[in-house]
């Protein structure tokens, strides 16, 4: 048999029919749902007659819209626009049958924070959501990936989705990280290399022994960017630390499943000698804190190099850059650590998981944020607010002087009311700083928890090193 | 689904690279439960002020472009999230072709389920079309999916490729769905196989 990369290995797992030209009909396992991208899907179903083909595997959990303010649970809390969005979701995720979390339940969160949580997400499964993080779950060594409205109804009535196979592309971080540096910084470095482009056509795993090191929630920001820079999904082999965090988990195998479970997941590996189309190394010692100065996440730099000029780049990137200063509001050859911050957004699907709040709050342990800072932390979901609660970490954060909200989305998108306002500038622990992303004009600039949390102390983007 | 014609339109350039889908359709209009009326709002930050007024130098206010139905477009378009919303506003505003030298994967799948025919081309090629749309209504490109082709003002005519099995969707006017449903069997199959190879999924 001829050797396999990881991603061969699921995906032959999973096609149900494959015609002469090499489109398949893939298997899904999972299929997560949000209020935002599938109102139009379930309609599809309806006026066709239609019912939810396994809605066991289907999973909803409404996160994009919802306030994270006290007393949510009152529709009235939101705007009418928003309010459908959230009502539809919940008639939708009634009358078709699939497992449901509403805002009300301790359980909701962001959904690519909610699926592993509750052990939906599975080592060598297929997951898939109406949505381009879906990435995340890549972290389990499952083939995970965000997929559009037309998308979600074709798995909603089949269970499938028609797919041509992309290439294989390899990441590999070697070494150790330098102290101060995160998952985050990783992730950043390798779109900063590759360009937001870099990954269209591949589905790339990462390894290394950098990867390996970190834990389940560092993996899982790792493989939440993949999409940023333009990969179909990212994937981590799945290995003891991956284990040990399923095991246990509402909805994971348990028993003798478990055992038959584990004796497939751990062949699930490239074999040695696989063949990737695309190879990428970095040294794990060479990563800096690193951070964007622009409107495009492949505009990362290391926290100690200065604001770039238009002509630095070649092509249409020269107007691209040109338009993104103009648009941060940022002069060429600036130190980044000279960037003044007013706004810090702890929280998303990249990093509002326990173990990034823990990083946040050790930075933030007897500090106080600059005055007149607006800093906010967003759990990701109501369990990792509750955990967080029982360590001791929303003290430190409310001491310090930042919000401590209830869990959903807010200002990593801002379609609730959490936005920035026109000429605010964010140090943000999300995942784009697009045009507009965090509000209209809003200014944003895309960093570790550890270094939002810094920035949130000194009014700056800050080296974590030196503070 | 329509079905994908041979039309002769007006194509409009937009050579900004990275154009994302939060350009394309900003998060507001994402609060609809309908696919349809979104084309006002395609480019929202870019085409409007704040009070809501056309500015006058976006391209697609410009009074030759109103009539667009063609985007030529830099490199990476549609990067950034999988809003179907996105194509959704671009084919409701009347556009049924982007030429680009790279699209963003999500994106690109959305346009084929929404009629839309992404067109990848080399630099050269989509340079050649960038220069023909700045002549705006002077230059009307022809599109032939069934022969492959586009038909420049000047009478040049560019090849480009497409999936077979998306092409025949495209011109067919073809459902996904009903065509998977076809294959129930084979899906019932797996289900069975998988069944008994991974029963704790
Ligand atoms: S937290 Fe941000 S990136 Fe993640 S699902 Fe929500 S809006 Fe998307």
């Amino acid at each position: 048999m001829s050797p396999k990369t990881l991603y061969d290995k699921i995906w032959d797992a999973h096609v149900a029919h494959e015609a002469e030209d090499g489109t398949s009909l893939l298997y899904i396992d999972r299929h997560l749902v949000h209020e935002v991208t599938s109102p139009q899907a379930f309609e599809g179903l309806r006026l066709a007659g239609r019912k939810v083909h396994a809605p066991d595997k289907t999973i909803a959990v409404p996160d994009h819209n919802v306030p994270t303010t006290a007393g949510r649970d009152n529709p009235d809390q939101m705007p009418e626009d928003s309010r459908i969005q959230v009502a539809a979701l919940d008639t939708n995720a009634r009358e078709f049958g699939v497992h449901y979390y509403p805002v009300s339940d301790i359980r909701q969160g962001i959904v690519h924070i909610v699926g592993p949580e509750q052990g939906w997400t599975l080592p060598g499964m297929t997951v898939v959501c109406g949505d381009s993080h879906t990435a995340t779950h890549g972290a389990f060594g499952a083939l995970a990936h965000g997929i559009g409205t037309s998308e979600v109804e074709h798995v909603l009535a089949t269970q499938t989705l028609i797919q041509k196979k992309s290439k294989n592309m390899k990441v590999e971080i070697t070494g150790t990280l330098s102290p101060g540096v995160t998952a985050k910084d990783i992730v950043l470095t390798i779109i900063g290399e590759t360009g937001t482009g870099g990954g269209t056509g591949y589905v790339i795993e990462y390894c290394g022994d950098a990867i390996r090191e970190l834990s389940m929630e560092g993996r899982m920001t790792i493989c939440n960017m993949a999409i940023e820079g333009g990969a179909r999904a990212g994937l981590i082999a799945p290995d003891e630390t991956t284990f040990n965090y399923v095991k246990g988990r509402p909805h994971a195998p348990k028993g003798a499943q478990w055992e038959a479970a584990l004796a497939w997941w751990k062949t699930l590996y490239s074999d040695d000698d696989a063949h990737f189309d695309k190879v990428l190394t970095i040294r794990g010692e060479d990563i800096a804190p690193t951070v964007t100065w622009g409107t495009s996440p492949e505009d990362a730099l290391p926290i100690t190099a200065n604001v770039p000029a238009p002509e630095d780049f070649a092509g249409g990137k020269v107007e691209a850059a040109k338009r993104a200063l103009d648009y941060m509001g940022l002069t060429p050859g600036m130190k980044l650590t000279d960037i003044e911050i007013d706004t810090v957004f702890i929280g998303s699907c990249t990093n509002g998981r326990i173990e990034d709040l823990r990083a946040a709050a050790d930075v933030l342990k007897g500090k106080k944020v600059k005055d007149g800072m607006r800093a906010m932390v967003v759990p990701g979901s109501g369990l990792v607010r509750a955990q967080a609660e029982e360590e001791g970490l929303a003290e430190i954060f409310t001491e310090a002087g930042f919000e401590w909200r209830l869990a959903g989305c807010s200002m990593c998108l801002a379609m609730n009311p959490d936005q920035l306002s026109e000429g605010e500038r964010c140090a943000s622990t999300s995942n784009r700083n697009f045009e507009g992303r965090q509000g209209y004009k809003g200014r944003t600039h895309l960093v570790s928890p550890a270094m939002a949390a810094a920035a949130a102390v000194t009014g700056k983007l800050t080296d974590i090193r030196e503070l | 689904m329509n079905k994908f014609e041979t039309f002769t339109g007006i194509a409009a350039p937009m050579p900004l690279v990275n154009i994302d889908t939060d350009m394309i359709i900003p998060k507001q209009f994402l609060k609809t439960i309908k696919r349809s009326g979104l084309g006002v709002h395609a480019f929202d930050e870019m085409r409007y002020d704040r009070q809501g007024n056309e500015n006058p130098e976006f391209v697609l206010n410009l009074p030759k472009y109103r009539e667009t139905s063609i985007l030529v477009a830099g490199d990476n378009f549609g990067c950034g999230s999988s809003r179907e919303h996105a194509p959704w506003a671009l084919a409701d505003f009347g556009i049924k072709v982007v030429v680009s030298t790279s699209f963003a994967d999500i994106f690109f799948n959305n346009c084929f389920k929404n009629g839309m025919l992404p067109i990848v081309l080399p630099q050269e090629q989509v340079d050649l079309l960038m220069s023909d749309s700045e002549r705006g209504e002077n230059a009307r490109m022809t599109v032939d999916l069934e022969a492959q082709e586009i038909t420049t003002s000047d009478g040049d005519v560019i090849k480009f490729d497409v999936d077979p099995f998306r092409k025949h969707c495209l011109l067919n006017g073809l459902d996904d769905i009903g065509l998977t449903l076809e294959k129930a069997d084979s899906i019932q199959s797996f289900e069975a196989k998988a069944a008994q190879e991974r029963p704790w999924v």
